[in-house]
């Protein structure tokens, strides 16, 4: 972050890297928010801090395969334990519960 | 945030749908009234199985909780087995079951007045809120009358310091005049600025421009452009926005999945934007549920009751509710607005950030849409609109919103009419042009260096009210800024070399300071905002502290005097500059003590001690040698002389007409003051009593005055006058006026000598 300089920029050292903020930030404020009576930001903030590690697009996928009537319940079973086995444990989670959720709800394809 | 706003172009004022068959014969006030712009507003027969109904539906569940081995097994009347999807994520996640017992014990009524009751704390109502389940959220809430909403919203908004988002986008999607808009809005105060596009590849272009003009008013004003997900997480991701609110919850299930979403996938997108450091709340407000015939008969409390639990469910930091597009279907019900507010607070008591809507627009009465904003200004709110339309009306893409350019100036006054912080301050006049043309040229710079357009309407764009001013401009052009903008991949970064290399490294700097301060995430916290020091204002660094008088936000004095100091105050210093730029020397020449007259025919014309003095100029406009020349005309008609008198003692007009009357030798006087009061006398009256009297000196003419000296001689004749009528008309008189008389009456009173004797005045300078 103090990297980001105006001399930097100059020099042609700044680019689309520079912009991600970092885990440790995240985690960060996930301690802060939990301190602030709001659990439940904090619980984002560290999901958010896993999320860190993938690329824009995995990102956009996933969210379009959590939309309904996108994937089958194997898919997605399938998608959380691909986020556990990489070091996602809480992303993999929300994901195994929307799989249980929308088989009952009629959200699955 | 609000979509387009649907009206129905048929009806004209004062068509009414026949209730009955029966012939309804009107009289002519009903028609007046009819004519109202009030009556242009939809009012709907409440019907709960439409969802037509603000708060407590037949059909709203009574509030339950029941808790086994540590998960909510029930809520709301429902059993585990049979939650939709909106209740298993609030039922799982949304819920603080340590304290849910307690919460859920309370009754409506005690709960409902920790809310108001100013010796309990906000982290007390917050503490018992996160045990609420939504039904019973509704139900306290339905409780608060307006005023207790208006305590509650006081004490319960996370963020001390209030603030304020404005709403910038244009017909054309054109970069400069999105630049000088944004700077405008920057310029009044505004720390949120939200575009949109009416042609939805242009985004990446309005998102520059909107970062660029913003920059060049202020640091630290966030930026938001509302498109679809994936595209605006690019642009928020690529640096160039810096916060998104269209994330939308509904409160059904049907609807929820309508809109192509689950809580899930929302839980995901909601971390998503926060693994790109960006600032996100999410949308939901009262109306969309029975727009889409999906209300399910519930209350639109209650249903959005569901969206605010799930809001803080997920992990959301902020709600835009209050409405938004739906805004005008809660007014259209009873206690509507009263709902809207409640949706705020509820918001707030949940200890989320509230964006409190106020931005589509509710009525086409003036009296209507600032009845439903009123009491939030005076609360005051994390954002008191979710997007004041900074800019024109028809240059509104989100629809019209509940205030706009015109009312810029009437919400600076009602901030200073209350003492009250609503975020905004005056620009000082003179400085739009400049700031507007500045913001112009460095876009149109950019976007030249950049190679995406090149653009030559800078000065078009400075000084345009709206887009309507910009003639034909080539919009093609930037369409392909745009997609050159998106293919090319450009980053902020891109942005702040091309600052520096056109020649703008302050605003360059300015650029990559804002990037470093929201890389160290304070601002994902609730409520958060950046100062213009770039210092995060949120729940954590500026936490609201009200209990009760003499806590709590209070605008410290740099603040109170950008409030006060609005472009339109005066000052008796201003009038006396003003006056003396009317100023006639040698007008009136003091020529010695005024003696009594003799003739039967001489009529004294009595002026006060500033008169030809320091007030040279008349309510009216008129100048007093005029006036005077016009009096002295109409008693020249009637064959009566005359002469003009100064009674420096006194400012009192009826004292000056009466010692007029003395010294006159016909007994009849005329009084006049500089202001342009003026009345005739009679010598054996009271001071108070007179023969005429013109009161209404704004609106007096030079034929009324020379009326007035030829009644006045018509007195000293015998015969009879014909009156003049006061000219009153439908125009605030007093509130145009009021502050000029004041400070036209200190000059007066500043040239008063007591007990002086009258002067006579020479007539050589009226002729």
């Amino acid at each position: 972050m103090d990297d980001l300089t105006l001399d930097a920029v100059r020099a042609g050292e700044a680019g689309l890297a520079d912009l991600r903020i970092h885990p440790e930030t995240l985690e960060r404020q996930a301690v802060i928010a939990q301190q602030h009576g709001n659990p439940q930001l904090a619980a984002n903030l560290r999901r958010a801090a896993e999320l860190t590690s993938l690329p824009d697009e995995e990102v956009l996928a996933i969210y379009e395969a959590l939309r309904p009537g996108r994937s089958t319940g194997a898919e997605l079973t399938a998608l959380a334990g691909s986020l556990a086995a990489r070091g996602l444990p809480l992303n993999a989670a929300l994901v195994a519960e929307a799989a249980e959720v929308y088989a009952r709800r009629g959200l699955i394809r | 945030m609000a979509g387009p706003v649907t009206g129905d172009p048929g009806r004209s004022p004062g068509e009414t749908t026949a209730r009955s068959e029966k012939l309804i014969v009107k009289s002519g006030r009903e028609r007046f009234m009819d004519a109202q712009r009030v009556n242009l507003d939809g009012f709907a027969v409440p019907d709960a199985s439409l969802g037509l109904v603000a708060m407590d539906a037949p059909a709203d569940p009574p509030p339950s909780l029941v808790i086994a081995a540590g998960r909510v097994v029930e809520m709301d009347g429902v059993t585990e087995a049979d939650f939709d999807s909106i209740d298993a994520y609030i039922a799982r996640h949304g819920l603080d079951l340590d304290v849910a017992a307690e919460t859920m014990a309370l009754t409506d009524t005690n709960f409902a007045r920790l809310f108001v009751d100013t010796c309990t704390p906000r982290a007390e109502v917050i503490r018992l809120a996160a045990g609420a389940t939504p039904a019973k959220l509704a139900r306290v809430l339905a409780l608060l009358r307006p005023a207790e909403l208006t305590i509650a919203m006081t004490k319960l908004r996370a963020r001390r310091t209030p603030s304020n988002q404005a709403h910038v986008t244009n017909r054309l999607d054109d970069p400069l005049l999105l630049a000088a808009d944004a700077a405008t809005a920057a310029a009044f105060g505004f720390r949120e600025v939200e575009t949109t596009v009416p042609v939805l590849a242009d985004a990446p272009s309005n998102a520059v421009a909107c970062l660029i003009g913003a920059t060049v008013a202020a640091p630290g004003v966030l930026i938001q452009c509302s498109v679809e997900e994936a595209a605006e997480l690019e642009l928020g991701m690529r640096g160039l926005t810096s916060y998104a609110e269209t994330v939308s919850l509904y409160g059904t299930e049907q609807v929820f999945t309508d809109g192509d979403d689950t809580p899930w996938s929302k839980a995901f997108l909601t971390s998503a934007y926060a693994s790109r450091g960006m600032k996100m709340r999410v949308s939901s407000g009262a109306g969309a549920e029975v727009l889409m015939a999906g209300a399910e008969a519930k209350s639109m409390l209650y249903l959005e009751s569901r969206c605010v639990a799930l809001a803080r469910a997920i992990g959301a930091q902020g709600v835009q509710n209050g409405g938004i597009d739906g805004a005008s279907v809660a007014a259209s019900v009873p206690s509507g607005l009263r709902e809207l507010m409640a949706e705020n607070v509820m918001v707030m008591a949940r200890n989320l950030e509230s964006c409190s809507g106020n931005d589509a627009l509710m009525s086409e009465s003036d009296m209507r849409r600032t009845s439903r904003t009123l009491p939030i200004v005076l609360a005051g709110s994390d954002f008191v609109f979710s997007g004041f339309g900074s800019i024109q009306r028809y240059d509104n893409m989100f629809g019209p919103s509940n205030f706009n350019a015109e009312d810029i100036d009437d919400f600076l006054a009602m901030q200073r009419d209350w003492g009250v912080d609503g975020g905004l301050r005056t620009v000082a006049p003179g400085r739009l042009l400049g700031l507007r043309r500045e913001a112009a040229q460095v876009c149109a710079d950019v976007y030249r260096y950049l190679g995406l357009a090149d653009f030559s309407h800078v000065d078009l764009a400075a000084d345009a009210a709206g887009s309507k001013d910009l003639g034909e401009t080539d919009t093609l052009a930037v369409l392909g800024a745009a997609q050159a903008i998106r293919h090319r991949g450009l980053t902020v970064v891109d942005i702040v070399t091309a600052l520096d290399e056109c020649g703008y490294p302050e605003y360059a700097e300015r650029t990559l300071a804002f990037v470093r301060a929201r890389l160290a995430g304070d601002y994902l916290q609730t409520s958060a905002i950046f100062d213009e020091q770039l210092s995060v204002l949120s729940l954590v660094t500026d936490p609201n502290d009200y209990a009760g008088p003499g806590t709590g936000y209070v605008p410290p004095p740099a603040r109170q005097a950008e409030i006060d100091a609005i472009r339109q105050v005066r000052g008796v210093e201003d009038l006396r500059r003003s006056q003396s730029a009317a100023a006639i020397p040698g007008l009136l020449r003091p020529v010695g003590a005024a003696s009594a007259g003799t003739s039967p025919r001489d009529v004294v014309i009595g002026v006060s001690p500033a008169l030809g003095v320091d007030v040279w100029q008349c309510l009216s406009g008129a100048s007093v040698a005029d006036v005077l020349r016009e009096v002295l005309a109409g008693l020249e008609e009637e064959g009566c002389a005359g002469r003009v008198v100064r009674f420096p003692a006194t400012v009192d007009l009826g004292q000056i007409g009466l010692a007029a009357a003395r010294l006159s030798g016909s007994g009849i006087a005329i009084g006049l003051q500089g202001k342009g009061t003026a009345l005739i006398h009679r010598r054996d009256l009271a001071p108070l009593a007179n023969l005429e009297l013109y009161s209404v000196a704004p609106s007096v003419t030079l034929e009324l005055y020379r009326l007035l000296g030829a009644n006045a001689g018509r007195h000293a004749k015998g015969a009879t006058p014909d009156p003049a009528r006061n000219p009153y008309s439908d125009e605030a008189i007093e509130a145009r006026y009021h502050t000029t008389v004041i400070a036209l009456m200190e000059l007066e009173r500043a040239r008063v000598v007591p007990g002086a004797a009258p002067v006579e005045l020479s007539l050589e300078g009226l002729r």
